[in-house]
């Protein structure tokens, strides 16, 4: 039998089980289906809902403009599965071809699709992440439980980190008319994935919104009362605070601990895999069974040096994971590349923000449009001359411009006149990210590694 | 019935805003909130909002809730 009727047999009749139930692994599924696999397919989650819309938590959800409950994602079609949930992988036997489930159960596999994402990286110390009190900020039920609390009026939330999460929460308090503090451990609110320029500006609109943003500290201790709820919470420059809530947004911990012992190349980083989704093995062989896609996933991408990406993003997730159910049900030469372009967006203050490429890849930054300090503006960040992100401040409309700019490869700074340009001479300066080797909290994109065809990738010969 | 919108693609032009106002609005000048969830009465307006969105970033589920299975004893 060759390799090809194999792949018709396994579109007809074989076994595809997708570990994590949620954007990545429902899209994954209804792509498979949309592309004629007619076998069984296991959807297996830990959560014991159906698929649901993460992004409204932090938005409408604690706005009260939407119930945490009711963000249950959309089918695009019927996906015929099994679902197993409310029970968490735990194992895999790569020889066997078995996922382990917590229950003890096993499902078999002729092909698995590992979509276990990423989830709230914990308050440091146990004991006092356990206070009555202390959030974090990831699941339904974390939203549903910090919505009450919130409604029950508090007087002061403390939001420790003020990446994308902690800065929409503090948004969504200050809205509430809630007081609130915002603890960061670096210069300026979204440093780590917008560099210190951009966050100039984020910090100036946090204050101007009435927020109490204090930076370059972090928070030491979170102190309990006798009956366990927070009541104070210590800082690095030795004051105190009293507060009756804290939210803990220190960017996520990647769901790949279950992968342990099985010989993918799993790990704190995520599961590394080709361009195609095929996870590695620790050796470094690609596996052709097992695939990755969505938050949990890394894999390299060739505009961007073909480091290996870890993208935490809504787009990467459904962009992935149509790649990956393609790739699974496919010979070779029909496989496709993920080539997706990062970007994401997150509203808070008042502003849409959104971002195309991979900022923190930047050396240098001009403002193509608009103006800083009126807090509406284009950035577009370049890379070894050629232009490599854009990021903007209710500029949403020229976001779909600058990701062509970057899929080209155009050069920086953009020699062509632009709409509402403000200066002659656009002066690039250092987007000032922060140093890579101090700890921070999880930025939205990780860069790692290094490595080697509708959207294929074209080789252009280097300048003379 | 449930909806979501791919707000990579929106460009906050809000048309959605005018035609279903009761499930669309903007915060701020372009951020755009959405109910993920709508009633029968919203029906007709949801569905001329996703036709109307100039970059089609809005996917719409007209369907009931499916039967899901969540795992007994787990542990």
């Amino acid at each position: 039998m060759s390799a090809d009727a194999d792949v018709e047999v396994l579109r007809r009749q074989g076994r595809i089980v997708v570990v994590g139930a949620s954007l990545a692994g429902l899209r994954a599924a209804e792509t498979l289906r949309e592309k004629g696999f007619t076998g069984s397919l296991t959807m297996i989650g830990d959560e014991p809902y159906e698929p649901y819309d993460r992004p409204p938590l932090s938005k409408q959800a604690l706005l009260g403009r939407a119930r945490p409950e009711d963000t249950a994602l959309p089918r695009r079609r019927d996906i015929d599965a099994e679902w197993r949930l409310g029970v968490a992988a735990e194992g895999l036997d790569r020889v066997a071809k078995l996922v382990r489930l917590a229950n003890g159960a096993t499902v078999a596999y002729d092909r698995l699709l590992i979509t276990t994402g990423t989830r709230a990286r914990p308050w440091i110390h146990p004991e006092e992440a356990a206070l009555d009190g202390v959030f974090v900020l990831r699941t339904r039920e974390d939203s549903t439980r910090l919505t009450r609390k919130l409604a029950g009026g508090v007087s002061r939330v403390l939001v420790i980190g003020a990446g994308f999460t902690g800065s929409e929460v503090a948004s969504a308090c200050r809205e509430l008319g809630l007081e609130v503090t915002v603890v960061e451990r670096g210069p300026a609110p979204l440093v780590g994935p917008l560099g210190g320029v951009i966050g100039a500006v984020a910090d100036r609109l946090q204050r101007r919104k009435g927020v109490e943003l204090r930076c370059g500290i972090s928070v030491t201790a979170l102190e309990g009362d006798d009956v366990g709820r927070l009541r104070r919470a210590h800082l690095s420059d030795g004051s105190a605070i009293d507060v009756e809530v804290a939210v803990v947004s220190l960017g996520a911990v990647r769901n790949a601990e279950w992968l342990a012992g099985s010989g993918v190349a799993a790990g704190p980083r995520g599961v590394a895999c080709d361009a195609g989704c095929r996870v590695f093995d620790v050796n470094g062989i690609v596996t052709d069974d097992i695939y990755a896609a969505g938050d949990v996933a890394r894999s390299p991408h060739p505009l961007f040096d073909y480091q290996f990406l870890s993208l935490e993003h809504w787009g990467n997730a459904v962009e992935q994971a149509e790649i990956a159910a393609h790739n699974m049900i496919c010979a070779g030469p029909e496989r496709r590349p993920h080539l997706w372009l990062p970007m994401f967006w997150s509203s808070q203050f008042g502003v849409n923000i959104k971002s195309v490429g991979v900022p923190s890849m930047g050396d240098q930054l001009v403002i193509a449009q608009g103006a800083l300090d009126e807090e509406r503006f284009v950035a577009v960040y370049g890379y070894h001359g050629r232009v490599i992100a854009a990021a903007s401040f209710d500029g949403a409309k020229w976001m779909g411009f600058y990701e062509q700019q970057i899929a080209a490869g155009a050069p920086f700074p953009p020699e062509y006149r632009t709409v509402d340009r403000r200066t002659e001479t656009l002066q690039p300066v250092d987007p000032a990210f922060p140093d890579p080797h101090l700890p921070t909290h999880g930025a939205t994109v990780t860069l790692t590694g290094h490595s080697p065809s509708e959207r294929r990738v074209t080789f252009v010969p280097a300048h003379a | 019935m449930r909806l979501v919108v791919d707000l990579n693609r929106c460009q906050g032009f809000a048309q959605c805003v005018f035609l279903a106002p009761d499930v669309f609005s903007l915060h701020g000048d372009e951020a755009l909130l959405f109910s993920p969830r709508f009633d029968e009465a919203q029906r007709d307006r949801v569905e001329k909002a996703a036709a109307a969105c100039p970059v089609q970033a809005i996917l719409v589920d007209y369907s009931d809730e499916p039967t899901l299975r969540v795992e007994p004893d787990v542990g």
